[in-house]
């Protein structure tokens, strides 16, 4: 009974006031969430409408399907009927799991269960938050279609008028994209603090640029270098393009941890270490663990830390296949864009150490059908011999097989076009005490793929480089090392050139061999011809060795048959150089110094092809000098040619440029000097004013400023002292006197 | 000409300086004693005995009769140039980093440093010239840096304002006559401790040294920064050379650094830059250590710098560097 008025105490109207405070608000915040447990239930919709005698057949036939994805029970299935004992046509389900739930939901949903019905699932708690009542509008609003927003033109920076490159440089906190002007000082496009965590990285086309963040990856491109996609992996180490830029393989040593509502991610990637994503999308593809983490340790203890074996995921020219070696067993090959694993099995290879992919679509001489190439190896295992075999996908036919005896390891070397395979092979002798190293060269091209071994070599190859769509190659071998001495091992550096033998290039020949050097890398020009042999990562030296294999001189007489005619163009040093890298239309190199790996002068100088030094650049903590790659030129090989015949008209023309930007450049340097010099006289000029003004304001004699005189201090200076002095002065004087006399 | 080297100091040289004729150089060192050198041929004159501590600071008064040093014993001394007798010790709580007198040579200012819960100061004294013996005994101006305590400070044109360089990297004008901070300039960049001011002739502007490995010329006025010359090392001196119109930079890794780094990037070179086109035009090698002061003779014939290594080098010009103008220059002149 409700109190009437009379009697209501002081305390009811408060309470009365109490309840008139709006906190719904509060209400809403602080409520109890009742999703929690009922994560492991799902709504299944759509199912055909039964009388209840039949409702127990409907559900059992039901849960054969549940039961496919995750563990449920008859007794955890509810099909709710309605007062004319029909029933309603849905079913709640219970999992033990909110993982099974989730998963029932992603493979059953849209399923049919028979030709009339078909299953629609969702989990109680989405229907719960969506379809709730005042949550779903009752009309049909159409969704509103976005305007069209142009796109940026994400390949601007190749019409440059004057054809320049650009590159990336990471130095201290920031990064910044610049124009290359040859010897004058770069152009800067952006330059950004913090604009990565680890490091940058160009996209192999040279479209994106990607900076690694904790939260993920981040592609850049445009004009402006605006944001263009975004890859939440977190806490994301290594990034790997594919060769076309479509897709984009992330690593991180921690397995993701995905929660609730990720905008991308899902359950899916939840524990897993590496994503393949799609770039135009921007979605994740597939995820795995990689094999390096899970595997453990194989080869007992002495490597607790085992490199990560990267690029994990290697990708056929093409982009087509994605493949991935678990070492010692098996090589999965993955079709793109499905990611499905191709013919639903791995590749059992007993032993397999390393493959590769051909870096280009090969056509094989009396192959017809679409291929793509990829070689691998076995080590010996047991009595078997060590195997080097190709293999073609997508048919997984091995093409060409070859066996070794007493091997310790082997690298393989694809040509860029991959007309050649070089197998490079490091053998031991019986008693292992000795190395020697064999390079057995599979000619993909050519009919039934022949072999050819090039002449063992008595020292180990440290180092091995293909030329660029050509068939030379760079060698540097070293002698036992005696473990632990401070000084460099003494390296060779060996030209390797084939026989000139019509259209076919014949066998491959010893051009010269450079002994006696400290040289441990081999940088190609990406259009071959030129090589930089260096000594980098070293406390000693320091050289650059710029060669050119087409010299247009003198040939020596004993190279007359070889196609190439070797000549050092110019040695230079560059203190601590670490890095080398060639633009990509080989006109230029930059040696660097990066802080990554020492703090001595770190920096990065400019080189022409022929090793003339155009500018060096010492940059406090510099990190990382990228070029921006070039997507290959859309001439026909006709139209280079001509290009090529022409080049003498063309040269000349751009002599002329560089000569009236030489004169602008020089006359607007004179101009500021002129300016600066001007503006620093007229300064002087007023500040002697102003001077001259405050001392007569204050009264100052002019002389303000000289010095005191000590009474009982006879001037000391004009003693002996000045005459010393006076003595050479006065010589001189004298002798400029007579001139103007 | 070939540099006169003058290895009269056991230890590394704070601060070297020549007196307004330019006959005299006086160079002091962590060994304790103050040398007196004759410029022209690098004959030693003689030394001024009596510091308890390193010297980190010398001046000379315009006429040449005295010498004020600043030591690490706390203390500072004014000597007789003449005779080389002590006239003088004030003591101060902590080490005195610099002493300069006035253009008049009136006053002298000692800034003392932060240590042992004292703050950074700047004392002003006055020095009188009538007898020497009667010196006053308490400073007639004291400032307290309490923000960051000063490292360097000289005298304005007309003794108007004592301007001083900061840790922190900031410059700051103060009221030569009350002590009033009037402005204060982040001149380089923050937390890199200004490590010498010399002044222009006229005093109208000055350079800072820094260790942000750069150079600011600024008005002594309104501390206007006129120009910047940027070096790859940290500085710890630069000075302004008359005559011509250039500047000079010394520094080097700091010494502490020198040890775990290779001698060929030591950047033991005093640098010279064109004082109006910011433009390096030359480098002087020598020091096999961080040079740690620089001086020029008034009459901009000669430099001579100190180093870490212990050694003074005088060097007296050639023709070529008189020579030497841009072509903006030259037309100037000629019209």
């Amino acid at each position: 009974m409700a109190p009437s008025f009379d009697t209501l105490s002081e305390q009811d109207l408060h309470e009365e006031e109490e309840e008139e405070i709006d906190f719904s608000d509060l209400k809403e915040q602080f409520e109890v969430k009742l999703e929690e447990g009922l994560d492991t239930f799902i709504v299944i919709d759509g199912l055909p409408i039964v009388p209840e005698e039949s409702r127990q057949k409907l559900i059992k036939f039901l849960l054969r399907k549940l039961n496919a994805v995750g563990h449920t029970s008859e007794d955890a299935v509810f099909m709710p009927t309605n007062d004319k004992n029909m029933s309603e046509g849905f079913a709640f389900v219970e999992y033990e799991t909110p993982e099974q739930a989730i998963a029932a939901v992603k493979q059953l949903h849209g399923t049919p269960l028979d030709k009339k019905h078909t299953l629609a699932v969702n989990k109680l708690m989405d229907i719960d938050r969506y379809g709730r009542e005042g949550r779903i509008d009752e009309e049909y609003k159409p969704p509103t279609v976005e305007p069209f927003k142009e796109k940026e033109h994400l390949r601007s920076w190749l019409s440059d008028p004057n054809a320049r490159d650009q590159f990336a440089l990471y130095r201290n906190d920031k990064v910044g994209v610049f124009w290359n002007n040859k010897n004058n000082p770069p152009e800067n496009v952006v330059d950004r603090a913090h604009w990565t965590q680890l490091f940058v990285q160009w996209s192999p086309k040279g479209t994106y640029l990607a900076s690694v963040h904790p939260q993920g990856v981040q592609l850049w491109g445009g004009p402006a270098f605006s944001k263009q996609k975004q890859f939440p992996h977190p806490f994301v180490q290594l990034v790997e393009f594919s060769p076309g830029e479509s897709y984009l393989t992330t690593w991180s040593s921690r397995p993701i941890q995905v929660e609730e509502g990720h905008p991308v991610l899902s359950f899916e990637e939840d524990g897993k270490n590496i994503i393949v994503w799609d770039i135009v999308s921007g979605k994740p593809l597939r995820s795995f663990v990689s094999h390096d983490l899970a595997g453990g340790p194989v080869e007992g203890d002495a490597a607790p830390k085992k490199k990560v074996q990267w690029p994990a995921f290697k990708w056929s020219a093409d982009e087509k296949y994605v493949a991935r070696m678990l070492q010692g067993q098996s090589i999965s090959i993955y079709e793109l864009p499905r990611m499905n694993l191709l013919g639903k099995t791995s590749v059992k290879i007993d032993g397999v150490m390393d493959f590769e992919w051909s870096p280009a679509t090969v056509t094989r001489d009396g192959v017809k059908q679409y291929e793509q190439l990829l070689s691998f190896w076995t080590p010996e295992i047991g009595s078997n011999p060590a195997r080097v075999a190709l293999m073609s996908v997508p048919s997984k036919e091995i093409v060409r097989t070859r066996n070794l005896f007493n091997v310790s390891d082997v690298k393989l070397h694809w040509q860029s076009q991959g007309t050649y395979v070089c197998v490079k092979v490091d053998r031991h002798s019986k008693s292992k005490k000795s190395m020697a190293t064999n390079l057995e060269i599979f000619r993909v091209r050519e009919k039934g793929v022949p072999v050819e071994v090039v002449d063992s070599l008595k020292d180990t190859v440290i180092n091995f480089a293909w030329e660029p769509n050509g068939g030379r190659f760079v060698l540097i071998t070293t002698g036992e090392a005696p473990s632990g001495a401070a000084v460099l091992p003494k390296t060779s550096v060996s030209f390797f050139a084939p026989e000139k033998k019509g259209p076919q290039a014949g066998n491959f020949k010893l051009v010269r061999t450079i002994e006696k050097k400290t040289s441990n890398a081999i940088y190609w020009s990406p259009k071959g011809r030129f090589v930089v042999v260096a000594t980098v990562h070293s406390q000693s030296n320091f050289d650059l060795d710029f060669w050119d294999m087409d010299f247009e001189g003198e040939k020596a007489e004993g190279e007359k048959d070889l196609a190439a005619n070797l000549q050092l163009m110019k040695t230079v040093e560059h203190y601590g150089v670490t890095d080398i890298d060639w633009d990509p239309t080989g006109r230029y190199v930059v040696s660097s110094a990066s802080v990554w790996t020492h703090s001595m002068e770190n920096g990065w100088n400019i080189h022409t092809f022929a090793g003339q030094t155009l500018a060096e650049h010492p940059t406090d903590k510099f990190k990382q000098f990228v070029w921006r790659p070039r997507p290959p030129t859309l001439l026909s090989k006709e139209e280079q040619k001509q290009v090529r015949k022409n080049l003498r008209e063309y040269s000349k023309e751009f002599d002329e440029e560089d000569k009236y930007a030489v004169d602008i450049a020089n006359t607007a340097v004179v101009e500021t000097r002129k300016r600066v010099l001007n503006e620093w006289v007229a300064w002087l000029r007023r500040e002697k004013e102003l001077m001259a003004e405050e001392k007569d304001a204050y009264g100052i004699p002019e002389d303000a400023d000289d010095a005191k005189v000590a009474k009982d201090a006879p001037p000391v200076s004009e003693d002996q002292g000045e005459a010393v002095v006076e003595e050479i002065v006065e010589e001189i004087v004298e002798e400029n006197e007579e001139v103007i006399g | 000409m070939r540099p006169i080297l003058l290895s009269g100091h056991e230890r590394s040289l704070n601060q070297i300086k020549f007196n307004r004729d330019g006959d005299l150089l006086f160079s002091v060192a962590k060994d304790k004693i103050v040398c007196a050198w004759w410029s022209a041929n690098g004959e030693r004159l003689g030394t001024y005995n009596g510091h308890q501590g390193a010297i980190w600071t010398v001046d000379v008064s315009p006429n040449t009769v005295l010498l004020a040093t600043g030591s690490a014993d706390n203390t500072v001394r004014l000597w007789n140039v003449k005779t080389g007798e002590c006239i003088k010790v004030w003591d101060f709580p902590t080490a005195v980093k610099r002493v300069e007198f006035t253009p008049d040579g009136s006053r002298l200012l000692a800034v003392t440093e932060k240590r042992m819960g004292f703050l950074g100061t700047i004392a002003v004294l006055d020095i009188n010239y009538e007898d020497l013996e009667a010196q006053a005994e308490e400073p007639s101006l004291r400032i307290t840096c309490t923000e960051s305590k000063a490292t360097v400070a000289g005298w304005s044109y007309l003794a108007k304002y004592i301007i001083a360089g900061h840790e922190d990297g900031s410059v700051s004008q103060y009221d030569s006559k009350t002590g009033e901070q009037l402005e204060n300039v982040q001149a380089h960049e923050f937390d890199n401790l200004i490590s010498d001011i010399q002044f222009s002739a006229d005093r109208t502007y000055f350079i800072t040294a820094s260790k942000d490995k750069s150079a600011k010329l600024i008005s002594s006025r309104n501390l206007a920064i006129l120009k910047t010359y940027v070096a790859d090392t940290p500085l710890n001196s630069a000075a302004i050379t008359p005559k011509k119109e250039y500047v000079i930079l010394g520094g080097g890794q700091a010494a502490m650094d020198v040890t775990t780094t290779s001698a060929r990037q030591g950047k033991f070179e005093a640098r010279f830059y064109h004082k109006v086109f910011e433009d390096e035009i030359g480098r002087v090698r020598g020091h096999f250590g961080p040079l740690n002061t620089v001086a020029v003779h008034p009459n901009g014939t000669a430099y001579a710098s100190g180093g870490e290594d212990g050694y003074v080098r005088v060097h007296h010009f050639d023709k070529p560097y008189f020579d030497f103008m841009y072509e903006v220059e030259r037309e100037q002149l000629r019209k």
